[in-house]
């Protein structure tokens, strides 16, 4: 099956989004969940992403992802024509999606990839959308309009104050928390401890929240327990009995904890492609 | 010419004579498989065992009583006529004996390599038997390797009936899948392998190490199916991809063998089992074979732990390997943590020489209690306790009971649990109508029929964790009613 990426395109300093070829994937893939990609067959990593959309008639799905370390560097620099090694999925439970009246939803970063098709699919469920869009600064901002045409309400922040309001996404989370009616759901994607911040604010409201975990993957069905969590107490694993969980029952410390496994190994083969790079001078 | 040579000549004169006698061929030494020495094999992954000589093969051959009654063939899953290939071998006649192994076995060069002879054929042998030590067998897993390893890989493409219009999906390419996949294109019918990895073999290429059975051979045997016809088609899920039920309706499959093996790796379910460093032998192994986590910045891109000292829970082989991985990925200590005595480990005995040869330290009749942490997350140490052996259990061995006030703490940073599998649930979530026992394992009668009309099961999904050969043998079962109901 040859993955040809049809477009790869640059959304902000470190994020992308490339539509690719994966007919099977595009026909069963359902909200909320994702695929595992490797950009070479033989020898690169298997590294999780959420199908932020799918076109049918292309048999394409888009993923959207941050350059953090050497693999997605490599995505980054194909092209229209290349192909990926390979994408095996749908993968991961699909989104519970149901009319629960005012839904909120909190994006942090990359998050916001993720979250789209999930926002997407309960509008179109007759939810009402007040969506929170934060990022570091301006140019990590991503999908603002994707997400204006789906919300009823949409506050954008960043940390910096570079562009919309100023601060910390739990902010206006606790003020739409306070208001009365208090919504009725919240789902938050983004970085862990977002997530985890996040999740102490609805908690404090008794807003039932589910947040999707984005932890290290390697096959994603359930064979190798490398992406296991706890959950309320009980171990689970993120890629089948996930990614989304109930927000008020996961450890969040542990999780993070495993998520740095390898920081060292990881940034030392990031390095050395760089430098590779640098090198040879093709990819400037 | 060398002693064995000289030897060797003697025999055969007295073979051809007719006069070789049962003392003859108990005086005959046990020939033992050279092996790469442990000290260079800690440092690569290349094949441990190097396989017989031709003299060698000729010689434990030779050691064979031909006994009248043949009890080595009872011992074996798959009926291998195991008495005649060896006398084969013992009159030169390679191919012969080549030929006899196959008409049982499809995978000999795998089963020859990985198979647990010592509880199956050679546990019978009346040399073993006769010197009262089951170690003294005639060697037939190494003779069925040697013969197996004469085989060019080209050299039998096995016929292909001509084409009946039926299609048959088959879920797991491990050495079931294999099997099934064979026999039912041999009877004309269209397969095609569907495999949830990026490369097919199942457990002999992402679990069994290089060093064990390399991946060659693994290969050649899938590219045996591929020229006979057999599509395979990796990164295919089944449960999400496609559901069991849309290959049949949907997609115009007639007839479907689930063979995705066990694939849920089990936890001890101790304090400290989530910190960073703890691994399941499904993930260590994984990454460092599929994935060549030992190349890792030498072109292969999946890290895994640098560790110093490593403890492996378990005794099986999955543990051994687990143990002898961390080895030769350069740990300083690794020890393997069992909670009964070493006569109990389920693993091939050749395994465990093999693990202590490399200086893999074996702590037995004991078992950890909770793994220690630090701040950051990562293991720091282990604390075990004590055992010893007291009253039968329902296996038949002598349960372990702890010793009261024995804990101590071994200094460790990775942990690796290797205590089995249990049943991956996603089929089991997917089919709705198929029927599964308590343990998530597939019910299947005796032609390995699921509950499901025209579709069938075997390997470990339903015996649980077994072995290779077993999951070849139900392979074949399946095969054999599959054609025949397709031929219907
Ligand atoms: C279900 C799920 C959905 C995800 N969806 C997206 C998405 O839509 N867009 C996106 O940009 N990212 C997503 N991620 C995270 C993404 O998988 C990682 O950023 C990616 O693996 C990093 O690979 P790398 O080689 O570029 O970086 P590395 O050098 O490997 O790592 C850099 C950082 O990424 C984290 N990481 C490393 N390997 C993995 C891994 N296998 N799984 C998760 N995190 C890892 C590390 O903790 C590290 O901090 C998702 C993760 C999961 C589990
Ligand atoms: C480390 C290790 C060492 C072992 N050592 C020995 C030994 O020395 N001797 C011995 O006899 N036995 C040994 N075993 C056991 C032996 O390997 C198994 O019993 C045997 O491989 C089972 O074969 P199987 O046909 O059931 O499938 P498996 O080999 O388990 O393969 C199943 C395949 O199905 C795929 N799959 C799973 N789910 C899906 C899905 N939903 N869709 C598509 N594909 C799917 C998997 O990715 C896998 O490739 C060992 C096992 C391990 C893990
Ligand atoms: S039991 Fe041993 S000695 Fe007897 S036929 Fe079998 S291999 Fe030969
Ligand atoms: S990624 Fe291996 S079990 Fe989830």
């Amino acid at each position: 099956m040859p993955f040809k990426i049809l477009s790869n395109q640059k959304l902000s300093e470190n994020v992308f989004q490339m539509d690719v070829e994966a007919p099977l994937v595009a026909r069963s893939r359902k909200a909320g969940q994702f695929v595992i990609i490797s950009v070479d067959e033989d020898t690169g990593e298997r590294i999780p992403l959420t199908i932020s959309g799918v076109n049918p008639e292309k048999g394409s799905i888009r993923l959207i992802y941050q350059r953090v370390g050497k693999a997605t560097a490599q995505m980054a620099q194909l092209g229209e024509g290349d192909a990926l090694g390979y994408i095996v999925g749908p993968l991961g439970k699909p989104t519970h999606i149901e009319k629960f009246g005012t839904v909120v939803c909190v994006g942090g970063g990359i998050g916001a990839a993720p979250l789209l098709p999930i926002a997407m699919a309960l509008k179109e469920a007759g939810n009402t959308i007040i969506s929170i869009l934060g990022a570091r600064n301006q140019e990590l901002l991503i999908l603002e309009d994707d997400f204006r045409a789906v919300s009823d309400e949409l506050i954008v922040l960043t940390d910096d104050g570079s562009y919309g309001r100023k601060g910390l996404v739990t902010e206006p989370l606790k003020e739409v928390c306070s208001r009365d009616p208090k919504p009725d759901f919240a789902i938050a994607i983004g970085p862990a401890i977002m997530m985890k911040f996040c999740c102490e604010t609805t908690k404090e409201f008794s807003v039932p929240t589910q947040v999707s975990l984005n932890t290290i993957m390697v096959d994603g069905t359930g064979m190798c327990g490398g992406c296991r969590v706890e959950i309320g107490g009980e171990t689970k694993f993120v890629c089948v009995d996930g990614p989304e969980f109930d927000g008020h029952k996961v450890n969040f410390d542990l999780m993070m904890k495993r998520m740095g496994a390898y920081k060292v190994l990881e940034q030392k083969a990031f390095d050395n492609f760089n430098n590779h790079k640098c090198k040879i001078g093709l990819n400037q | 010419m060398t002693n064995s040579e000289k030897l060797l000549q003697q025999l055969i004169e007295k073979q051809n004579a007719g006069e070789l006698k049962a003392k003859d061929r108990y005086a005959i030494p046990c020939q033992d498989m050279p092996a790469q020495n442990g000290g260079q094999r800690r440092g690569n992954m290349k094949e441990v065992a190097l396989g017989y000589t031709k003299i060698q093969a000729r010689l434990e051959a030779m050691r064979c009583l031909q006994c009248k009654n043949a009890p080595c063939v009872e011992g074996c899953p798959v009926r291998i006529r195991i008495r005649d290939f060896v006398v084969a071998i013992a009159e030169g006649k390679d191919e012969e004996a080549l030929a006899i192994v196959k008409e049982n076995s499809l995978l000999p060069a795998v089963c020859g390599r990985v198979s647990p002879q010592e509880v199956q054929c050679q546990e019978r042998c009346t040399v073993g038997k006769k010197f009262k030590d089951p170690e003294k067998s005639v060697s037939i897993g190494r003779l069925e390797r040697y013969v197996a390893d004469l085989a060019k890989s080209d050299s039998d493409i096995p016929k292909v009936a001509s084409p009946t219009g039926k299609k048959v999906a088959i879920i797991g390419s491990g050495p079931g899948g294999i099997v099934v996949a064979a026999d039912i294109r041999r009877a004309g019918h269209e397969v095609t392998v569907f495999e949830a990895f990026h490369k097919p073999g199942g457990v002999l290429v992402y679990g069994i190490p290089e060093f064990r059975l390399p991946k060659s051979i693994v290969q050649e045997e899938i590219d045996v199916l591929k020229k006979m016809g057999v599509e395979i088609v990796c990164n295919f899920i089944v449960g999400r991809t496609r559901t069991v039920k849309e290959l049949m309706e949907e997609d115009g499959y007639d007839a479907v063998y689930i063979g995705v093996g066990a694939g849920l790796p089990k936890f001890m379910n101790i304090e400290g089992e989530h910190l960073v460093g703890v691994y399941s032998a499904n993930e260590y192994l994984t990454r460092a074979n599929l994935m060549k986590a030992y190349e890792f910045g030498r072109g292969a891109d999946t890290p895994i732990a640098v560790s110093k000292n490593v403890a492996v829970l378990g005794g099986g082989n999955v543990a051994m390997d687990s143990a002898r991985m961390a080895v030769r990925l350069g740990a300083e200590n690794v020890y393997l943590v069992y909670r009964r005595s070493e006569k109990e480990m389920p693993a091939r005995i050749e395994e465990v020489h093999h693990a202590k040869e490399e200086g893999v330290q074996f702590c037995t009749l004991q078992n950890p209690k909770r793994i220690l942490g630090n701040e950051q997350g990562n293991v720091t140490g282990m604390e075990c306790l004590r055992y010893e052996l007291g009253e039968l259990d329902d296996s038949g061995r002598r349960r372990p009971v702890a010793i009261d006030g024995s804990e101590f703490v071994m200094d460790v940073d990775t942990v690796i649990v290797a205590i089995g599998n249990g049943a991956n649930p996603l089929i089991e979530q997917t089919t709705p109508d198929l029927e599964f026992n308590k343990w998530g394992n597939i019910v299947v009668d005796e032609n390995c029929k699921t509950s499901v009309d025209a579709v069938y099961a075997g390997g470990d999904i339903v015996l649980g964790s077994a072995t290779v050969i077993l999951a070849m043998g139900q392979g074949r079962m399946a095969a054999a009613a599959m054609n025949r109901y397709l031929a219907e």
